[in-house]
């Protein structure tokens, strides 16, 4: 089988898991869900304050919830020593990596798309700046968010205590993408200045993990 | 231990005697901050071993995982652990530093972030040490050796892009930078007794991993043994 067609299947597999059992996405968008309504208690914003702290909200909002996701991505595997069998075949471990990566950033894209009008309705957002660019910095965002946290995801699985992991690794390297999402979206709210730069940072962050990941994986797939 | 390192450390404590004495006695009172600025002289070498330790722990983390080496992962190992601690060191001082220079204790400025989050990753690069399992250990932490560095200049970029409070590096910076003489030659002494420490420390650090390498490895042999018979 060649990679594409492995990824394919295993991201196929993966959707239909999902598909049925709504597992990650039922749980991701009840934990988002309640972190906004605590948010709205602690903060209590009128329309004008909530366009600038929203950046903020939303994304941690979101990164929370991706992680009870990303726990569950490899948890699956593990179950049944597919991981295991996985190694002692013949199949290249990056397409796996891809393949978990496309899914996890699936799930997280229809999180944001479904939470995205109950942020609009809690807050009484109106954004200044075109809406366009949001979707694009959601998107970048979510790649930057997911493809780390998937890597660390396979790796905080080998250690004894595993859920709690993830994020104590995923948190700090992701400060600078964190910091250029929250900037980005509040930059676009606001409409004050411009989210060009922290665009760019998200791309070059992006571009710069999903090599490391890429280069790496092997080597914590096959860590004995 | 080798009569080298012995006699390597005995010169050590020396050259941090007299860097000490230097630092306190003979530079110069700063014109404007007065006697707190001498805390210069400890701030900046700290930050140097730390930068030093993290960039060893870097290739020490690559060499791990191109040839598996285990002497290499205690080195990434020992560097990790006297990089966070003298990273502690530069993040206690700078405070103490800014407190009665700037007004503050704190900002979240370029170079104070960046050190901050530096700290961060590699705290977490040491809880990952504590808690894998077994042998697996090596391997994932040489995985968030070289995740973390490469962060580092990402992390600095993004947060420049805010204001920046810290002062620009005073040596090599533009025209009216530069220190004086007589500063600059014990910052010299000092800089060159704390990167003597910290070798001081990687060493003993590296011997102590490698004997717990040893030791682990005779008690999984023993145990094996044991349960042949």
């Amino acid at each position: 089988m060649s990679s594409l067609s492995l990824a394919r299947a295993t991201l196929l597999k993966d959707l239909r898991m999902e598909w049925r059992s709504k597992d990650a996405i039922n749980s991701m968008l009840f934990f988002s869900l309640l972190v906004v309504v605590i948010f709205s208690f602690a903060f209590n914003p009128t329309a004008e304050e909530s366009r600038l702290i929203v950046g903020g909200l939303i994304w941690v909002a979101f990164l929370f919830a991706a992680v009870v996701a990303l726990n569950q991505t490899w948890a699956r595997e593990l179950r049944n020593q597919v991981l295991d069998a996985y190694r002692v075949s013949p199949a290249p471990a990056n397409a796996l990596f891809v393949a978990k990566v496309l899914g996890n950033f699936l799930f997280v894209v229809v999180l944001e798309a479904l939470m995205a009008p109950l942020f609009v309705v809690f807050y009484q957002l109106r954004s200044v700046g075109p809406v366009w660019q949001l979707v694009i910095i959601a998107l970048l965002g979510t790649w930057a968010l997911v493809v780390n946290g998937t890597f660390f995801a396979a790796l905080s699985i080998r250690t004894r205590n595993r859920e709690i992991m993830l994020p104590l690794i995923l948190f700090p390297i992701s400060i600078p993408a964190l910091l250029a999402m929250v900037d980005s979206t509040t930059a676009v709210l606001t409409g004050e200045s411009s989210p060009d730069f922290w665009m760019k940072l998200l791309v070059v962050y992006d571009v710069i993990f999903t090599a490391v990941c890429l280069l790496l994986f092997e080597s914590v797939l096959n860590a004995e | 231990m080798k009569p080298f390192s012995i006699a390597f450390i005995v010169l050590t404590l020396g050259l941090l005697a007299f860097s000490t004495y230097q630092a306190l006695f003979v530079a110069p009172t700063e014109q404007t901050m007065g006697e707190v600025q001498r805390i210069f002289y400890y701030h900046v070498p700290s930050a140097w071993v730390a930068g030093v330790c993290f960039f060893v722990n870097f290739l020490a983390s690559i060499a791990y995982i191109v040839k598996r080496n285990e002497k290499a992962d205690a080195l990434a190992a020992a560097s990790a652990e006297v990089g966070v601690v003298f990273c502690t060191i530069v993040l206690l001082t700078g405070p103490i530093w800014a407190r009665p220079v700037w007004g503050i204790w704190w900002t979240w400025d370029a170079r104070l972030t960046t050190t901050l989050v530096l700290w961060l990753i590699y705290v977490s690069y040491l809880i990952v040490r504590r808690f894998a399992a077994g042998s697996q250990t090596q391997i994932l932490a040489a995985v968030i050796g070289i995740f973390g560095f490469v962060d580092v200049p990402i992390v600095y970029m993004s947060i420049r892009w805010f204001r920046t409070q810290h002062p620009s590096p005073v040596m090599a910076g533009g025209e009216n930078s530069g220190l004086d003489p007589a500063m600059l030659h014990v910052f010299f002494w000092n800089l060159l007794a704390f990167t003597c420490v910290g070798i001081i420390f990687i060493g003993l650090r590296y011997r102590l991993q490698t004997m717990e390498d040893t030791l682990e490895a005779e008690h999984a042999q023993l145990a094996l043994e044991g349960g042949s018979q």
